[in-house]
């Protein structure tokens, strides 16, 4: 029998899907190459790390790992009073974000600038890492790497800072990511409405270096891109958190209480199920005022999660 | 089934590893939708269960999505690959043992995939959520075998040319593959940024447009010439249908994120490359209601038949709807609402699953040679899906819509989420009878293995009568 052997069909086939690829692979990463990154960019990319996503740094998705926010009042060599400014302390071992392991995500010139005056080249996880986000006289971002340029080191940063201007919105990206928060708040107010409400939408370079950018494609819930600006209350976070209904009768979002693990700010036990008990009898009812929300821990997940949203201007 | 693994490839009965992935299909589609429900009844009633990390909405939403993909879905697909492939080339699957192999290794990794999303390892883009050492998994231990398996039985048949069918299962299984290592390399390489967002999007679309649909309209192809002894209306409006899909389903990947600030001309190609998909779209539905010409008592009589018809005509809202919500005039209303999840169900619930019922009811009686156990059982499978489904797509579309209202005039979020309310539980319900459905389904098939009566040598399934 005389089989036919579509030759023509096969290569037909090869060049139809190698030219779709060329389009819509090969043509839109080199233009996505050439943005440049903004201070938005930088910031989230410093602020969250590595990679928020799954990692061999942090398998368990625990949030270790991850970098600290820390607003800094006093210069840590000095001792000094210094004009606040946001730096990102890597202890020892903590992984690099994009930016600074491959500086060309940057774009031309803030790569540039953040070779030569930032320094970043130099910058060596091993031992650890202070980066700040400065801006040259033309008011042009770059990084810059603080523990080379000034001799900051991760530790006096820390101390200098105190545990009160500590944010570990690093760690709290990786459980937005791992509970799920995704699922329902985007993180992308569209260019077509949304500006009133959720707040101006991201611009081209605003997400150099993050991943996973974590748009959200199914909105069941606010927008979250710019909610610190919108709600800078812990106190309220820490109610909404643990049961929306407390603040919000009508929500439909999960509880989150089981982030505040064992024990609360204290030390003590937490009794989930007295909470609950009560919390019942006072949607029935029988009690005037909801039960206390336990204080959570500063070490507690819910801790990193609510330093993470707040962060979001 | 296991004792064969370990048997020579030879010993081993025809057909064996079609009715292994069969009821792996159905067994995950059971779970899947078991889970949709559940994660519906959270949406409508968030208190329901709580207090637990691993009944969290958050937690099990994308062990729901990929239980049905990588499931239900792809492993009926694999199914009618391995007993509709060989039937078309008029020979034996190249491998059974192979096929077994794939469909173990299938069980072991989706179930372990699974697992690791639940815990909420996930690499946290949408539809890639699996890490990225399961996606090397799939890519080798799961699609590679299952191509070559294919290929080689396609390869070696015994007729001349290759059925329209066969080339969607060939190049399906080739795209799928090459979708997998290349939608996934931001998290094999690290690449972040837009990169990865827009990549993730390439994934998510081309594993629906270069996997899913294809393969689904290729069951379509067999079962209705199959049952109803028409032949194929046009074999030239399959290779219109099979060149369209390899061309423009394949590039529109960037109109799902249109309100994001990717590159115009990307955005703008993507959007009229999406009204495009109408081409493949028109040709395939019109190819198989013409197919039906003179039958049309089967879609009413005949159980595959109708699931296969229902299927078809499913896609009809379905490719207007995909067509053009994609573009600027509307995806601004739309997007990010539950009308995308309407849709989504649209496509894999509605039409891409009627078809795999189809092929798995067709597959199993015609292997095992034993006619279904309960016509009745079949009919509440059909009901309970169509009703359910559409339960389910009303009430999400109208939540859509009134997201979308909500949206453009910046109504408070929390006013959305009351109204929605209502539509929640609806959902909730729909889900709930097609789990049920399923459960029904389940329990036929494994009816039908046990007493079904036998199919005589030489005779189809549907030429018997039903005794129940």
């Amino acid at each position: 029998m005389n089989f036919r052997e579509y030759k023509i069909g096969s290569r037909m086939f090869g060049v139809a899907l190698g030219g779709s690829m060329c389009i819509t692979l090969l043509l839109p990463s080199l233009d996505i190459a050439s943005v440049e990154a903004t201070n938005v960019s930088m910031d989230k990319q410093l602020t969250a790390g590595y990679e928020t996503g799954w990692n061999v740094y942090d398998p368990l998705m625990l949030g270790h790992h991850k970098p600290i926010k820390v607003l800094l009042k006093t210069d840590p060599t000095s001792g000094k009073a210094m004009e606040p400014e946001y730096a990102y302390v890597y202890e020892k071992g903590t992984p690099f974000p994009g930016g600074v392991n491959h500086p060309n995500n940057l774009g031309g010139r803030a790569q540039r600038l953040s070779l030569s005056i930032g320094k970043i080249g130099e910058a060596h996880s091993g031992a650890g890492a202070v980066f700040l986000i400065k801006t040259d006289d033309q008011k042009r971002a770059y990084i810059e790497d603080a523990t080379i340029t000034m001799g900051w080191n991760p530790d006096a940063v820390l101390k200098a800072a105190g545990d009160e201007n500590v944010s570990h919105a690093g760690a709290g990206k990786t459980l937005f990511v791992r509970e799920g928060c995704w699922w329902c708040h985007t993180l992308l107010p569209e260019q077509t409405q949304d500006w009133q409400v959720f707040g101006a939408p991201p611009m081209l370079g605003d997400f150099n270096g993050e991943s996973p950018t974590a748009f959200g494609s199914d909105r069941k819930a606010p927008d979250l891109l710019h909610v610190g600006s919108r709600n800078s209350s812990r106190e309220w976070m820490m109610l909404h958190f643990y049961n929306p209904r407390l603040v919000q009768p009508h929500s439909i979002m999960p509880r989150f209480d089981y982030l505040w693990g064992e024990v609360d700010a204290e030390g003590k036990k937490i009794d989930y199920a007295k909470w609950d008990s009560e919390f019942n009898a006072y949607r029935a009812g029988k009690r005037d005022v909801p039960p206390d929300v336990p204080t959570y821990a500063a070490n507690s997940e819910v801790r990193w999660l609510i330093d993470f949203v707040l962060n979001m201007k | 089934m296991f004792k064969y693994l370990f048997s020579k490839n030879e010993a081993i009965p025809a057909g064996s590893s079609a009715v292994y992935f069969g009821f792996s299909a159905i067994v995950w589609f059971v779970i899947g939708t078991g889970l949709g429900a559940f994660n519906a009844s959270k949406l409508a009633f968030p208190d329901f269960v709580h207090g637990l990390e691993f009944v969290s909405f958050g937690h099990m939403r994308q062990v729901h999505v990929h239980a049905v993909i990588f499931g239900w879905i792809s492993m009926a697909f694999a199914m009618a690959m391995m007993y509709i492939t060989p039937a078309l080339g008029n020979t034996k699957l190249w491998s059974e043992k192979l096929g077994l192999w794939n469909c173990f290794l299938w069980n072991i990794g989706l179930s372990v995939g699974l697992t690791v999303l639940w815990a909420g390892m996930t690499s946290g883009r949408e539809y890639s959520d699996f890490p990225w050492f399961i996606d090397i998994y799939i890519s080798l231990f799961m699609a590679l075998p299952l191509g070559v398996n294919v290929w080689m039985t396609i390869i070696n048949r015994r007729t001349q040319g290759i059925y329209t069918t066969n080339w969607f299962f060939a190049a399906a299984s080739f795209m799928l593959i090459i979708v997998f290592i290349v939608g996934n390399l931001p998290e094999y390489f690290h690449l972040t940024g837009l990169t990865e967002a827009y990549l993730t999007w390439w994934f998510a679309h081309n594993i629906l447009g270069l996997w899913i649909t294809p393969v689904a309209a290729a069951i379509a192809y067999y079962t209705i010439p199959k049952v109803t002894g028409n032949p194929l209306y046009s074999h030239r409006i399959g290779h219109l249908h099979f060149w369209s899909i390899v061309v423009f389903y394949s590039t529109p990947a960037a109109h799902h994120l249109m309100s994001a600030p990717l590159p115009e001309w990307l955005k703008s190609f993507a959007s009229v490359e999406g009204v495009l998909i109408l081409v493949p779209a028109i040709a395939f539905v019109s190819n198989i209601l013409m197919t039906m010409e003179g039958k049309w008592n089967m879609f009413v009589e005949n159980l595959e038949v109708r699931f296969t018809v229902t299927g078809a005509l499913l896609a009809i809202p379905l490719n207007m709807q995909g067509g053009f919500q994609q573009t600027r005039a509307i995806n601004w209303y739309i997007h990010g609402t539950g009308w995308i999840v309407a849709h989504a169900h649209l496509a894999l619930l509605g039409f891409s699953t009627f078809m795999e019922v189809a092929a798995v009811y067709l597959g199993l009686q015609t292997i095992l040679k034993r006619k279904l156990y309960s016509i009745t059982l079949g009919n509440i499978h059909y009901w309970f899906l169509l009703i359910g489904f559409t339960v389910y797509w009303v009430s999400m579309t109208i939540a859509g819509l009134i997201q979308g209202a909500g949206k453009i005039y910046e109504v408070p979020y929390i006013d959305v989420v009351i109204a929605e309310h209502p539509y929640m539980i609806a959902r909730w319900l729909g889900g709930s009878l097609v789990f049920l459905g399923n459960c029904v389904w389940l329990y036929n098939m494994w009816m039908t293995t046990r007493v079904g009566t036998l199919v005589p040598k030489g005779r189809m399934p549907h030429e018997l009568a039903y005794e129940r």
